[in-house]
């Protein structure tokens, strides 16, 4: 593809996007996405390519994935997938270049780092502290219960007292 | 005319529930049994009022008073009566007025009901109740009113937006309100057991059944928006993990935290001050999903407002209200005392579990939910965070909890035996695994993942047969006596098993729907036919016709299977007059549990038309599930002990002696 073919296509996007916005029918027209011509002819192929389409991001849609979405951006990107597909790309390839066109906006699912950081380590984070936190409770307050404090000496002496008596 | 009385009534509900939130608290601290009992009397005229602004509302929308400009802006002369009525509540302005009613209901629910409460416990949540009241009092009439009058008259409206003309338009938000709101009752309760100080098994008691009744309400409302999503839509998904769907089901999460660890609270006193941070935290949820879909902060399909300065109210609301609890909750917490004590392995130790993933879980659809603003806020980096980042991390968080819960209730209290629990649902994991190895063989194999997902959910209903199989000792003891003693167990333990088999079912049909379903996308002209799920679809044709708002176009479908006909499905395309907006209307044709989607697309140059074909396998289990979770919860919240509340009462007689000698 030329540079100037990538030029006319972000052009292209942009002005989509702006009749969309503008419209505001992004997301409550019917949902009609893949098209018959758009179907590659090796199913296997063409699985990987709906996988694929699943985990990018429709960017004028509000959280419609590529696959679900009838926007025309969505149809550009999908024909891309299918196109990189077809020249023997690897997924990770594929999303690769998706990602160094559009950025990491189009991934549905965030890449694991610096300032995803918290996004992914929540769900880890609160499971190993709260069930830390609950095992230590229990704990504690088991032994505080089965071992009470040992007698201090005055106490031990009292004690005695009382039993000699 | 009638308008304007609505409005007059709700600025005196404003100040009815001003005098409700009032007395009865001032009451409370001075031990002045007339003044709490005023409170009792606010209550029912806030109600009352609010419901009669709610009315006029309505008979301005029936009527089509497109003088009122929240019509005007939402209905149409020619839409059907259905949707000119649901249209009060399918707008903004409508769906905080219908918050307002049931927030309002609950109260006057409380009040109701609340005879065998203490009388300081009981103002005090009246109290509480009328505080949010009054603040949404205040954010309907300061910014959102609804019955605003537009000079001159406009002769028609501007029709309800197409996709909400739907009679799951009609059920789902009350519903979902009646869930969101209802949980504001748990949140009083926790507020004024943390401003007496005093929190005890019958505390839990008497919040049990507001929670089983929100939680109830709160399942049936997602699960029908998930069904309107589906077959209204067009593509056939049913969850989307859209944030507007995330933000009713963080407040399921935690309720359903809640009504867990609210059970643990009531039989054996442990968890108290858990609970009550439950209680909090779930209403602070349902706030915050109310902004998020109010303010228009994340806009979306159901996100119709975008008006910053409601955005900013609500927020206010939300930081008092949140903040206001969680402050409470940190001075008085430590004064609640700790309460029973039991093994890690035990019911105790496994409704902790339960609450250990289902609070993670919530707070990982908080946190994906809100991440993509709080970054692009602070860093100005954009990302999306959407249904591969969920489905991840919730399958993988859901995964132990869904295989844990048929041990919870063969656990013992107090000190369990996970291996003679493990022992007793060996009949549960072979008819599992059967199942499994029985759809392999029907499907002719299968992902292995798929089937054990199928397995796992056949093993949570073979699990919650076993329950009530072990409590009623059949197979040991002579089959009168075994059916004696299950219609004898409490109703709570059948609501238990049902809910329990209901996750089971609805995980069969999840996984079923994801690993089995197939699509067909294909160009067809008339008289083609194609192969669907095992049936023949042959298209007929399209025919165009006119509803009373809109035209259509329909395409025509005959279903056969091995050469016999079987069926014939309608699938259309819309466009509503009044907006000029399209829809489409999905054919859908239910064999069993299973579905066949139709779903009309583009013309092609050709004559044909682009046709977009489903098989959906067990489909119907999803939201069969949640209808079983449901009935398990009407059937707990049905059990004698808590209708009756017996022992509260009984408590009172004795705590009220010290008290008369005050």
């Amino acid at each position: 593809m030329t540079v100037l073919a990538l030029v006319r296509r972000g052009v292209q996007a942009v002005a989509t996007m702006l009749v969309v916005l503008m419209l505001g029918l992004a997301t409550l027209g019917p949902a009609l996405a893949v098209n018959p011509d758009e179907v590659l002819s090796d199913p296997a192929l063409e699985a990987r390519a709906r996988t694929l389409s699943a985990k990018l991001r429709c960017m004028v849609c509000q959280n419609q994935s590529i696959d679900d979405s009838n926007a025309e951006l969505a149809k550009d990107l999908r024909l891309i997938v299918r196109e990189r597909l077809a020249r023997g790309d690897t997924d990770t390839a594929v999303i690769d270049y998706v990602v160094s066109r559009y950025g990491e906006f189009v991934l549905l699912k965030p890449r694991f780092e610096g300032k995803t950081l918290i996004l992914w380590g929540t769900p880890v984070l609160l499971l190993v502290a709260g069930g830390a936190a609950m095992l230590l409770a229990g704990r504690n307050r088991r032994q505080t219960r089965v071992t009470p404090a040992p007698l201090s000496a005055e106490e031990e002496a009292r004690l005695r007292s009382v039993l000699d008596d | 005319m009638i308008a304007e009385l609505g409005h007059y009534a709700l600025v005196l509900a404003l100040a009815t529930s001003l005098l409700q939130a009032a007395l009865p608290s001032i009451g409370a601290f001075r031990r002045d049994a007339g003044l709490m009992a005023s409170g009792t009397s606010a209550t029912y005229a806030t109600f009352i009022l609010v419901a009669l602004s709610f009315a006029a509302l309505t008979h301005a929308h029936v009527t089509s008073d497109f003088s009122v400009e929240n019509v005007w802006a939402n209905s149409h002369s020619a839409i059907p009566l259905i949707y000119k009525f649901s249209g009060v509540w399918g707008n903004h302005e409508g769906s905080m007025l219908l918050w307002m009613l049931i927030l309002t209901f609950f109260s006057a629910l409380v009040a109701f009901f609340g005879g065998n409460l203490p009388d300081t416990l009981k103002a005090h949540v009246l109290s509480i109740q009328a505080l949010i009241a009054t603040a949404f009092a205040l954010f309907v009439l300061l910014t959102s009113n609804p019955f605003a009058r537009l000079v001159p008259a406009p002769g028609e409206g501007q029709d309800l937006n197409p996709v909400l003309q739907d009679i799951g338009l009609a059920i789902h938000p009350p519903l979902l309100y009646l869930g969101y709101v209802g949980f504001s009752v748990c949140f009083s309760f926790a507020v004024a057991a943390l401003i007496e100080g005093r929190l005890d098994a019958a505390w839990a008691r008497w919040v049990r059944p507001w929670t089983l009744a929100a939680w109830s309400f709160l399942t049936a409302g997602i699960s029908m928006g998930s069904y309107w999503a589906y077959y209204e839509l067009g593509w056939g998904g049913w969850w989307f993990w859209d944030p507007v769907e995330n933000a009713s089901f963080m407040p399921w999460l935690a309720g359903t935290a809640l009504l867990h660890s609210a059970l643990v609270m009531e039989k054996r006193e442990a968890l108290k001050i858990w609970t009550v941070l439950l209680a909090l935290l779930t209403f602070s949820l349902s706030l915050l999903g109310t902004f998020l879909v109010r303010s228009g902060v994340l806009t979306s399909v159901h996100a119709f407002a975008t008006d910053p300065r409601r955005g900013i109210f609500i927020l206010v609301i939300l930081i008092l209200f949140i903040g206001g609890a969680l402050t409470l909750f940190a001075v008085r917490a430590a004064r609640l005392k700790a309460g029973g004590l039991f093994a890690p392995i035990s019911r105790e130790g496994a409704l902790v579990f339960n609450n250990l993933i289902l609070t993670t879980a919530a707070a990982t659809v908080l946190t994906g939910t809100l991440y993509p603003l709080a970054l692009e806020a602070l860093t100005g980096d954009k990302i999306s965070v959407g249904p591969p980042f969920f489905n991840m991390t919730f399958g993988l968080l859901m995964l132990p909890l869904l295989f844990a819960v048929p041990f919870g209730p063969l656990l013992a209290w107090k000190r369990g035996d996970v291996l003679a629990a493990g022992q007793r649902l060996f009949a549960a994991v072979a008819f599992g695994l059967l199942v499994g190895a029985g759809v392999a063989y029907a499907q002719g194999g299968g992902p292995v993942l798929a089937l054990l997902g199928i397995a796992l959910g056949a093993y949570m209903i073979g699990g919650a047969v076993t329950d009530l199989v072990l409590r009623s000792g059949l197979g040991k003891v002579p089959l009168a006596t075994a059916w004696r003693r299950l219609s004898g167990l409490p109703r709570s333990s059948f609501g238990t098993a049902l809910a329990h088999a209901g996750v089971g079912v609805t995980v069969i049909g999840i996984v079923a729907v994801t690993a089995f379903q197939s699509e067909h996308i294909l160009a067809m002209t008339p008289g083609q036919s194609t192969e669907a799920g095992g049936y023949a679809l042959r298209f007929d044709g399209v025919k165009a016709g006119n509803g009373p708002n809109y035209s259509e176009e329909r395409g025509h479908f005959t279903v056969s299977r091995a050469g016999i006909v079987v069926a014939d499905v309608w699938s259309a395309r819309r466009l509503y007059t009044a907006r000029r907006m399209p829809t489409t209307e999905a054919g859908i044709l239910t064999f069993g549990a299973s579905q066949l989607y139709v779903s009309l697309g583009d013309d092609q140059t050709n004559g044909g038309v682009v046709v977009r074909i489903w098989w959906k396998p067990l489909i119907l289990c999803i939201w069969g599930g949640t209808v079983l979770m449901m009935l398990g919860g009407a059937i707990s919240l049905s059990d004698r002990r808590l209708r009756i509340g017996a022992p509260a009462r009984a408590r009172k007689a004795v705590r009220g002696l010290p008290e008369a000698a005050e």
